[in-house]
């Protein structure tokens, strides 16, 4: 799928730890303000791919764009800005143990540099985002209190707890470890915040379901490469055999090969 | 990772922590974070460093008081003691006791964050980790650990006095007379500037150290406990070191001292 003016864009990235090539000559646009979902098999790059795009990991070859700008070759300090305008939801949440879960949402706006706002403002807008993810009164809870699916919650508030608004938001695995129900809830969420915030989401998966509920444009990662692009309906009727297998979540005939043995 | 490789990483990690320093001590924001370091790397080793201060003054006096009443000075036992306990112990014990309690959670503390992705959760929201956690518990390690040493001075003194004249008898008036005389500001002082020293050395790596363990609960406790090593013969050679510089400008400044004969 072509987008004309994308908010993200990586050109020929490739990324390999050691001799394990992750990313081989990644091509990616997204567009603004709608959900993009990148599928594939644990272990495949999905969530090395989302680190590019903050400099948390730079490519061994390639660009990567945000907002038409070269970020990959930015120094940490002048990519601050730039994190500064997305949120992120990391795949074990990330949430500090030390901080209460107003503290934890808070966090990113007292402590960003270049944010002066008073304390009381800050709260009040941690807990609309607490009250906006259907948690409020754990305010005062520690991380280490809180269930899989709480936890998750409140990384997400803190991914959307920014003065302005984040512009972007990288979900990292959302539903990953979550009930059917609680995995519904973070869905109808990421769908919530792109309708209403407007912000353009990429999330990372291997839930299909999630998947296609919260994708406006659906990609799947195999060996390095995007096997698959397009809307996900288009994705679920793919030809493609890998594609095949994975949407209808059949073990490849490799995997079953010692099984047979 | 290489030695050179480690050594070269710890140099520029420890230029980052301390290039902060300076901005932490005169701003708000930074006095916020070094407070709460203050109370759980100072306060709270208050007890375990006077206890380890006592056991040692008692201890040398127990050690020594046989020879020294055998010829005759055992009202000179407390130059000995004293002097032994200022320059040397105190600062030594204080920071070896240090680097067990401190160093340890420091790293366990920093590692876990790592391997929770706290760390990288730090840089995507655009906070510098080595600023944010580094620095405040580097400066309370610094600056407290000469306070500390302090204690375990105070209570190494009072620890040996009063095995001395409660165990043994000795008379206190001549025993603090020949302390008095013999026990200069020079010793107290330059046992504080070696405590300075390694208090920072433990500071940098435990938190070094916490920054760089490998995945997993044995990635931590083996940093835990490579911090505790480094640590501990760091404070060693440190005190080697500085004990050559500090003889030698002694000489320079004063000339040869008497202690014996």
């Amino acid at each position: 799928m072509e987008t004309a003016d994308p908010i993200i864009e990586l050109r020929k990235v490739s990324k390999a730890f050691g001799s394990q090539v992750v990313l081989d000559a990644i091509d990616l646009r997204v567009e603004r303000e709608k959900t993009t979902v990148i599928i594939g098999r644990s272990g495949t790059g999905k969530s090395v791919l989302l680190k590019h795009i903050v400099g948390l990991l730079r490519p061994d070859s390639g660009e990567v764009f945000y907002e038409g700008r070269r970020v990959d070759n930015l120094s940490e300090k002048a990519l601050t800005p730039i994190r500064c305008e997305i949120g992120y939801v990391f795949q074990l949440n990330a949430l500090f143990d030390s901080l209460s879960v107003l503290e934890n949402v808070a966090f990113p706006m007292t402590e960003q540099k270049g944010r002066r706002r008073d304390r009381k403002s800050i709260h009040d807008l941690a807990r609309r985002c607490l009250d906006l993810v259907g948690l409020s009164g754990f305010e005062h809870k520690r991380p280490a209190d809180l269930s899989g699916g709480e936890k998750k919650r409140v990384a997400v508030a803190r991914a959307i707890a920014l003065d302005p608004p984040p512009k972007v938001i990288l979900y990292d695995e959302p539903t990953a470890g979550l009930d059917p129900q609680r995995s519904d809830v973070i869905n109808k969420l990421i769908r919530h915040l792109q309708q209403k915030v407007r912000v353009t989401s990429i999330v990372v998966t291997h839930d299909m379901k999630s998947a296609t509920e919260v994708g406006d444009r659906l990609l799947m990662l195999h060996g390095g490469k995007f096997l698959a692009d397009g809307r996900p309906e288009e994705v679920m009727r793919s030809e493609n055999v890998h594609v095949r297998r994975f949407v209808e979540g059949r073990a490849e005939p490799e995997d079953l090969l010692n099984l047979a043995t | 990772m290489s030695l050179p490789e480690n050594m070269g990483r710890f140099a520029l990690f420890a230029a980052q922590a301390m290039g902060c320093g300076p901005i932490d001590l005169v701003t708000v924001r930074g006095w916020r974070r070094f407070i709460p370091q203050c109370f759980s790397i100072g306060t709270l080793s208050v007890p375990v460093i006077m206890l380890t201060g006592a056991f040692v003054g008692m201890v040398l006096v127990v050690q020594g008081y046989q020879q020294f009443d055998n010829a005759n000075l055992a009202d000179r036992l407390g130059v000995v003691v004293n002097i032994s306990v200022a320059a040397e112990l105190g600062p030594v014990l204080a920071g070896v006791m240090l680097a067990g309690r401190v160093g340890g959670a420091l790293t366990a503390e920093l590692g876990t964050m790592n391997v929770t992705e706290q760390l990288l959760a730090l840089r995507a929201m655009g906070c510098e980790p080595v600023h944010y956690l580094v620095t405040p518990r580097f400066l309370a390690c610094l600056l407290l650990s000469p306070i500390l040493t302090l204690y375990a001075d105070l209570m190494g003194a009072l620890g040996a006095w009063l095995i001395y004249s409660g165990v043994y008898g000795g008379l206190s008036e001549p025993y603090w007379y020949y302390t008095r005389q013999a026990v200069e500001y020079w010793d107290l002082g330059t046992g504080l500037v070696k405590a300075f020293f390694f208090g920072g050395a433990i500071g940098l790596v435990s938190c070094y150290k916490g920054f760089h363990c490998r995945g997993g609960a044995e990635g931590v406790g083996r940093a835990c406990t490579e911090s505790f090593v480094i640590s501990f013969i760091l404070i060693l050679a440190l005190d080697f070191f500085l004990n050559i510089v500090i003889n030698g400008l002694y000489e320079i400044l004063y000339g040869y001292r008497a202690l014996l004969f």
